[in-house]
């Protein structure tokens, strides 16, 4: 299998992660306990041979469609679903702001950045974002509409939890 | 039962994924089945796995399984802060496809080089690997045989390894990826102040009036620090930060002096800067005199390319590039009088204005002003002589030592400083700044190590590019790699590397956590426990010494790094692998195992089990009988107490969010050198570089040199190389978290929009990047993060599909012998559909 699969365009996430969930319930019936495959994904492990160039595919589309996806965890900085091509986030200017700051979530109709987002250093809430906060790419980041190179096990604690 | 619930997850599972596509489920108000207890997490403190940075994350386990991670807010480092790959640690484990059992390669039931993989117990991969070293120790002796370890090997990881290799094996062809990432950093640090590592802090952060980065990308490399230097910006009227580097990028966002010069010129641009200093009278005459030397450098000193290379043939100061001869003050100024604003600007391609406002930033005796590097300066043929430069910047004005003012060397991996320099894996390194080269550093080794007088092995091994030469060549037989992706990170590697490796004569291992293109390429893999899976410590850029406990526990067979080192030494005796000569002069280390040498030796071993923390695993330990972290650990901390490198007690740190060493009578110590803050300097001192015998820091005489390699008709562009915020050197830990995979999912060549414009492509075309050393396909972007000037191109290296060191050249520093992966020539060709 050279390359990833081809982005899906119709963004219909439900049905994707059904065949992903039937995909990997299909692989653990197929392969008994701790037998080790080895991934022959290029972009995890490298072509075959590793020296021979390959297809670059093309960069799949960003997702767009402005849907919340929940978190993995409560902690976890929540994904951009909208495009931000473009967006100026310099020492003078802020875009992301121009939505998601307090004064202007209720015009905009953005999800307004956490009370965290006002706490200094040291704790103190201050009257609006804090400087340390004020990058807002380190932590938030736009998706592309492209399916994992491989299943992630993690488990929501909803599911672990609460025997 | 178990189907009902299987079921019951499925069920679960299928209303996120009805959540998650936005239906609405009906949610009722309902008692907590299993009361307040199922809802609640184990919470422990760690490091975090990826930077230098050394943030402090939480770790939320439920059920063996880490649920949730959140940035430490006792943490002084992050104070509650992560970047967005700090807040997926949660799901690094977690890739479908970890390693959980050895795999060998073999054809009819037994080993062979151009075999399979198929999964082996510990045993028989540790019988194959054991008989491949004694055969090669007795064909070719202690250099026949190696190790690549990391700067991402936790403390006693590290220790273990040098340990096995340099006094069980005689042989020190042991060597770090941190070797290519901040050797120059290293060595330029002992040239200078005769002892590694910053003598500031993080702390510098918040006091500093200006903030100089010369060839570091921190607002993706090191976000945590970009946070606290952007507070400091925003925060404080008057406060400036100039960023230099090859092209612009998100750093450059927040400069109110952004420089982008010619690569390779910032070695002219540093020499103008001190010019600037001494021409306008700010030096701080009295810092000079009292605390400072002059030294030369030898010119002229090659690029650490092979020797048959006509550019080290021509090179008239190859032979000892190290090499420094002693001038004064006069003879130094009179040398950068040379370095004028209108030809440093001519040379470097900057404005004059930001040349003037940025030496400005140095010269005003009223600005305190901090200098941080990483790649830039490090991954440079000319790196160590860039470091230093620096360093006379801020010795020339005596901006050094105290709160504010510093010159500050980050790095890029969780223990370059905590392993792969403090407990000295490189080479040539032996334990708290020793070398394998000086006498009395191996007696004193020796003597805590309680070996023979006279055993170690006095000259040094292969460093990592000249690993994977003599892998080639056919010299270096048995390479053992653990926590890292060499074959993806080292320079040149479809030529050097790759060949190397699958050399028919060669045995690599390789221990890691999922396959990366590096396991691949071995003959065996072991499978690696990793991070909370394993109790394990780190020490960070600004000297911070960080544990943590094993939380969950590793997938299938897979194990720690240091147990399998331990349990390696199990394997061989003495009488196979030591001197016959020295074993007749001291029988009593007859028939004894490397093991019993090495860890059962009464030191490492003298922890019992029951002093591991109530409430934590420790699996490695126990497997073993005694506390072997811990013994590792103390015997280790023995090299360093009472000369300048203090850690503290051992259960200290599993309590602590880390210290800063020198730890002296349980205090850390923030700014070194200096009375006010550093028990090592003497009462009425003041400061004093005490690294070196004569208490002072060296000023360096050197000049601008040109690149091994520049663009020319042919191939026309510069190739730099470098990271992305989402993904972590290469990738093989956030590639399989899905939203950093979806966040940037795959290299692309950032280019010019006028340079794409001009061959005729358009964002997004597919393209060769093709140098003389080979080529792989990506993509052109023109519109991203990094905006590039005409003439250079960037292209990320954690895509495995697109082996970018395949193109670059392995020039290293001559003196360092890190690679330059900033500056090579490549052109760019349209893939034709």
């Amino acid at each position: 299998m050279a390359g990833t699969s081809p982005a899906m365009t119709d963004g219909a996430g439900a049905r994707r992660l059904t065949l992903l969930a039937l995909f990997a319930l299909l692989l653990c019936l197929a392969i008994p306990a701790h037998a080790q495959v080895l991934t022959d994904t290029p972009r995890l492990s490298g072509n075959t041979p590793p020296t021979q160039p390959m297809k670059a595919p093309p960069v799949p589309p960003m997702v767009t469609n402005d849907v919340r996806q929940m978190r993995n965890y409560p902690e976890q900085p929540p994904v951009i679903p909208h495009a931000i091509d473009g967006y100026q986030l310099t020492l003078n200017t802020n875009r992301c702001l121009s939505c998601h700051a307090r004064q202007f979530t209720p015009g905009s109709g953005a999800p307004m950045i956490s009370v965290t987002h006002f706490m200094d250093r040291d704790g103190q809430v201050l009257i609006d974002v804090t400087p340390r906060r004020y990058f807002c790419t380190a932590c938030h980041v736009p998706q592309a509409d492209a399916p994992p190179l491989v299943q992630n096990t993690f488990r929501d604690s909803l599911s672990t939890g609460g025997k | 039962m178990t189907l009902a619930r299987r079921d019951l997850i499925k069920a679960q599972a299928a209303a996120i994924a009805a959540a998650a596509a936005g239906v609405a489920l009906p949610a009722t108000a309902q008692p907590v089945t299993g009361g307040r207890a199922a809802l609640e997490i184990k919470w422990s403190k760690a490091p975090c796995r990826f930077c230098g940075t050394g943030c402090g994350v939480m770790v939320g386990v439920k059920d063996d399984r880490v649920v949730a991670t959140h940035g430490d807010t006792l943490a002084e480092v992050n104070r509650g802060l992560n970047c967005v790959k700090g807040y997926f640690l949660s799901k690094i484990m977690y890739g479908a496809d970890r390693l959980t059992t050895p795999l060998l390669r073999k054809r009819d039931g037994v080993y062979a080089k151009d075999g399979a993989f198929e999964p082996v117990s510990w045993d028989e991969a540790f019988d194959v690997m054991a008989a491949q070293v004694k055969r090669i120790l007795k064909e070719k002796g202690p250099t026949g045989i190696g190790m690549f370890g990391s700067g991402q090997w936790t403390i006693w990881e590290g220790y273990a390894a040098t340990k096995l290799m340099r006094a069980g094996f005689r042989s020190n062809n042991l060597d770090p990826n941190a070797r290519h990432c901040m050797a120059s950093a290293a060595f330029a640090f002992m040239r200078t102040f005769g002892m590694d590592e910053p003598m500031g802090c993080y702390d510098d952060f918040e006091q500093a009036d200006a903030f100089v980065l010369w060839g570091s990308n921190m607002a993706e490399m090191h976000p945590i620090l970009w946070t606290r230097i952007t507070d400091r910006r925003l925060s404080t009227p008057d406060c400036k930060v100039a960023v230099l580097s090859t092209f612009t990028h998100r750093s450059s966002d927040l400069a109110d002096i952004p420089i982008v010069f010619k690569p390779g010129t910032d070695l002219a641009i540093l020499n103008y800067v001190a010019n600037h200093i001494i021409t306008t009278g700010r030096v701080n005459k009295a810092f000079v005199r009292e605390h400072t030397l002059f030294l030369k450098a030898q010119t002229d000193i090659g690029y650490g390319l092979r020797p048959d290379d006509p550019r080290e043939k021509r090179a008239t100061g190859a032979k000892d590039p190290a090499a420094t001869t002693p001038t004064d003050f006069d003879s130094y100024a009179a040398f950068v009088s040379d370095y004028t604003l209108e030809k440093v600007a001519a040379l470097s391609g900057v404005e004059p204005n930001q040349l003037h406002a940025l030496a400005e930033l140095y010269a005003d005796p009223k600005r305190k002003v901090v200098s941080l590097w990483t790649m830039g300066f490090n991954q440079h043929v000319r790196g160590v002589w860039a470091n230093q430069l620096c360093y006379n910047l801020h010795l020339l004005t005596g901006k050094i030592s105290e709160p504010g003012n510093g010159p500050f060397s980050l790095t890029g991996q969780p223990s370059a400083c905590g392993t792969a320099r403090e407990v000295g894996t490189f080479s040539h390194r032996l334990p708290a700044d020793m070398v394998v080269t000086n006498p009395a550093h191996r007696k004193h080794t020796e003597e805590l190590w309680g070996l023979p007088d006279g055993f170690l092995n006095p000259v040094p091994g292969y460093h990592a590019v000249q690993q994977d030469r003599m892998l080639k060549d056919g010299k270096l037989n048995f390479l053992w790699v653990q926590v890292n992706n060499n074959l993806q990170a080292a320079p040149n590697s479809a030529n050097e590397t790759w060949r190397g490796y699958r050399n028919p004569d060669n045995f690599i291992v390789v221990s890691d956590a999922y396959p990366t293109v590096t396991a691949k390429a071995a003959d065996l893999i072991l499978p690696s426990a990793m991070w909370v899976e394993k109790e394990g410590a780190y020490g960070n850029a600004e000297r911070r010494t960080h544990f943590w406990h094993q939380l969950v526990t590793p997938p299938g067979e897979a194990r720690s790094d240091v147990w399998q080192l331990v349990e390696f030494s199990k394997r061989f005796t003495t009488d196979e692998v030591w001197p016959a000569e020295t074993l007749a002069a001291h029988p009593r280390f007859r028939g004894k195992t490397l093991y019993e040498v090495l860890f059962r030796n009464g030191t490492v071993d003298r922890f019992p089990l029951t002093e591991i923390e109530s409430g934590y695993a420790c699996d490695d330990s126990q497997r073993l009988g005694f506390y072997l972290q811990k013994g590792l650990f103390e015997e280790y901390a023995s090299f360093g107490r009472g000369h300048g490198h203090d850690l503290a007690p051992f259960d200290t740190y599993h309590q602590v969010r880390g210290l800063r060493w020198p730890v002296v009578d349980g205090k850390e110590t923030r700014w070194r050198y200096r009375e006010e803050f550093d028990p090592y300097v003497k009462p009425g001192q003041g400061l004093r570089f005490y690294g070196r015998p004569d208490g002072r820091a060296v000023i360096l005489t050197a000049p601008y040199e040109p690149p091994a390699e520049s663009p020319d008709a042919e191939y026309g562009f510069w190739l730099v190389t470098g990271r992305v915020l989402e993904h972590w050197h290469s990738g093989s830990m956030t590639m399989r978290v899905p939203e950093l995979y979806r966040a940037f999912p795959g290299a692309r060549v950032f280019m010019n929009p006028l340079d794409a414009r001009r061959l005729g492509i358009n964002q997004g075309a597919e393209v060769e990047v093709i140098s003389r050393r080979g080529l792989i396909r990506s993509r052109i972007e023109i519109r991203g993060r990094n905006r590039m000037p005409p003439g250079v191109v960037f292209v990320p290296w954690f895509d495995a599909s697109q082996l970018i060191n395949q193109v670059t050249l392995d020039a290293t520093d001559p003196i360092s012998k890190q690679t330059d992966f900033k500056k090579c020539a490549v052109k760019i060709v349209p893939v034709v559909a």
